[in-house]
């Protein structure tokens, strides 16, 4: 196929604006015939030297703080630019500069977080990252060694139930909501239902699993499939809108073009309609693993934790990453150190997968998403 | 389907058994999300029976399932309202600063760069909130305490592990900023190009255009987002569980050493340890964490298709 069918799948989430307009469209007021402006040495001049005041303040009277150093520095910087900007450009232009400063910062405020994770999820996690930590499961383990092989392996069988019961649930329902409801009612209830199970807080959807399995196993059950049940509620409605959206994206021509060589409606469906969103679909079914990967309370409830390798879902405890991560903190033995330590390499290798999964989800858009020139 | 209407005799007379079946189990898989819903209501419902109807001295408390979870609910909602202030504005901001500020060749990464922060796992918020947020709120703490003690939110004695309501709230702030900026960029992007460019043409210098055009076409949307992540807020259970130290009842002061828990947070804490009538207290407890966020949510989506009804977008 040549890539013209695949054009719409290019859209992400955050269309691309910038489109045909001639030349960006610049204030006026900007115009130096107009007006008197800063220099552009000016504000980089006073913003080096907020920059300097506050990391002077941080090394004499307050702390080093990278969120006091943003906030003093934008401070600084924000009431140097609006008195200069006032006397030279006017207010109008002094209120803008101020809003552009305060803007800024808060971008750079929401990074610190994510910095801050980064670095200490990886700071504390390396220490036991090593090959015992993959390879020993916690049986018997006291104090120092041990690791979380059984967690790993529980996450997978876990993760692996999870995606099989809900992607093909959320890829049909998303089938049925853009080819078949043609705006009907059920078509618009689902929609409705789908918004509102999006936001169903997680540690809800493992009591609904845990009252679903009294029916089954009785009460106080434990076992991978509760957790699987659980962990797909939290799922499906996100395959569900990722995958709606792609398909609405592939072009109706398309359709109409198959329709018209009398390919039935299921084969379009199949191959042409699910054939040119493939790409899209894969990742929002990656995107959704990787948000349900590090779900910890949903497992605490249903699963618990064991100390040895269950490779069986259907009966018994199994341990789980992030449930594991969370006794190690919660319930540590004396000394406590290895404990923690075993705390945040679960988390490092949580962290790893899941950032793997986002990377692999964009590639897998980029790659195979045409080229249109962006 | 299609297949069945009139049409000439032919070959293709026979039913396509193909289609049947595929509509059919597209169909069904939309019928078990509605049933599976149905269930999540119904089944807690049926599992949080014998602690609605258990005499009150029985609950865990002693006093009954309403003094129960009321302190709950209050912890719930207050550590969410915390969020909530302070990751509207900055959702606001950050969205502008994406749609409107930044380079244009880099918008787009930045929003990733933005998305990441929903992926890291709650667990991870959580250590890092102890091990990191905490300590560092200790100082700004003890600062509010001395000069803002007058008001009720501030107690007279800090505490000195930042365990807090108020670090809770910084936080979740953080966990639900990217899905309120994931909605607010959306709609500032959708904003039509030729009220900004009359606004810009009029002489109104950017942040003029913006008051004048975006934010009045955003301002349901950012309502709905911080709607939604208020959803959020309400149901994150590990972070809270790790950070926050706890004790019964209602506590305004939120630095100090005692917090009222969360619902959430309470359920992940008990519930491994609890049977018989604490799991149906903890599950009653949850069917109203479950119908809180339910509002919240379908009164943001409400928002949000009034809103397309009479947006300008087309």
């Amino acid at each position: 196929m040549p890539d013209a069918d695949l054009h719409a799948l290019d859209q992400p989430a955050v269309r691309p604006v910038p489109q045909p307009t001639p030349a960006a469209p610049r204030p006026p007021t900007d115009t130096p015939l107009l007006h008197r402006r800063l220099p552009r040495f000016a504000t980089l001049g006073m913003l080096a030297a907020s920059l300097a005041v506050a990391i002077l303040l941080g090394l004499t009277v307050w702390s080093l703080n990278p969120v006091a150093l943003l906030l003093e520095t934008a401070v600084l910087y924000g009431v140097a630019v609006f008195v200069t900007s006032s006397v030279v450009e006017g207010r109008r232009n002094a209120v803008d500069r101020l809003v552009t400063v305060v803007v800024t910062t808060f971008f750079l405020l929401a990074l610190l977080p994510l910095v801050s994770v980064l670095i200490e999820v990886v700071g504390q996690g390396y220490q036991r990252f090593d090959l015992t930590f993959f390879t020993y499961s916690m049986r018997g383990v006291v104090g120092a060694g041990g690791g979380a092989y059984a967690a790993i392996v529980g996450t997978l069988i876990i993760t692996a139930l999870t995606t099989a019961v809900s992607v093909p649930i959320g890829i049909l329902t998303a089938v049925y909501l853009v080819e078949y409801s043609k705006g009907g009612r059920l078509g618009k209830v689902l929609t409705f239902f789908v918004d509102v199970m999006t936001g169903i807080p997680s540690i809800v959807a493992g009591l609904f699993a845990v009252a679903l399995f009294v029916l089954f196993l009785g009460p106080g059950a434990r076992a991978g499939i509760i957790g699987s049940v659980a962990l797909s509620v939290l799922m499906i409605p996100v395959v569900v809108r990722s995958t709606e959206e792609m398909l609405r994206l592939v072009p109706n021509e398309l359709r109409e073009a198959s329709y018209a060589l009398g390919v039935s409606r299921w084969r379009t469906i199949t191959k042409v309609v699910l054939r040119t969103a493939v790409a899209g679909i894969v990742t929002g079914v990656t995107l959704a693993v990787a948000r349900i990967i590090g779900e910890t309370a949903p497992l605490l409830v249903t699963v618990g934790t064991t100390t040895s390798t269950n490779t069986n879902p259907f009966s018994g405890r199994m341990a789980t990453l992030p449930v594991f991560s969370y006794y190690e903190y919660a319930q540590p033995g004396i000394p406590r150190e290895p404990y923690l330590d075993r705390a945040w390499a679960a988390a490092l290798t949580l962290i790893i997968i899941v950032m793997a999964l986002n990377l692999i989800a964009r590639l897998v858009s980029r790659i195979f998403a045409p080229k249109t020139g962006r | 389907m299609s297949t069945t209407s009139a049409k000439p005799r032919g070959v293709h007379d026979a039913p396509r058994y193909g289609d049947r079946i595929f509509a059919g189990a597209a169909t069904g898989a939309g019928v078990i999300i509605l049933l599976v819903l149905a269930g999540v209501a119904g089944f807690l419902l049926w599992q949080a029976l014998p602690a609605l109807t258990a005499s009150p001295e029985d609950v865990r408390g002693g006093k009954g399932l309403f003094e129960y979870i009321y302190p709950l609910a209050f912890g719930t909602i207050l550590t969410s309202v915390i969020a909530l202030v302070i990751a509207t504005p900055l959702s606001v901001g950050i969205a502008l600063f994406i749609t409107h500020y930044a380079p244009r060749r880099i918008a787009l990464a930045l929003g990733y760069v933005v998305d990441l922060l929903a992926a890291v796992p709650s667990i991870i918020y959580g250590l890092w909130g102890v091990y990191v947020v905490a300590p560092a709120s200790v100082p700004v703490a003890t600062w509010l305490s001395n000069w803002l003690g007058f008001l009720p939110f501030f107690g007279p004695s800090p505490s000195a592990s930042g365990r807090t309501t108020l670090v809770v709230g910084v936080v979740l702030a953080i966990m639900i900023l990217p899905v309120m900026t994931a909605v607010n960029r959306e709609v500032f992007l959708q904003t039509p190009r030729l009220h900004e460019e009359a606004s810009l043409a009029l002489g109104a210098t950017r942040w003029e255009m913006i008051r004048q055009a975006v934010l009045p076409f955003g301002r349901s949307a950012v309502i709905s987002g911080a709607m939604l992540g208020l959803g959020r807020a309400l149901g994150e259970t590990m972070a809270v569980a790790i950070i926050l130290s706890t004790a019964v009842g209602v506590h305004w002061d939120i630095i100090g050493t005692a917090n009222s828990s969360t619902i959430a947070a309470d359920i992940a804490l008990q519930f491994p340890e609890s049977s018989g009538l604490d799991v149906n207290t903890l599950i009653a407890a949850g069917l109203v964490l479950f119908f809180i966020t339910l509002l919240v949510n379908m009164a943001a989506r409400w928002v949000v298709s009034r809103r397309s009804e009479f947006s300008g977008a087309n």
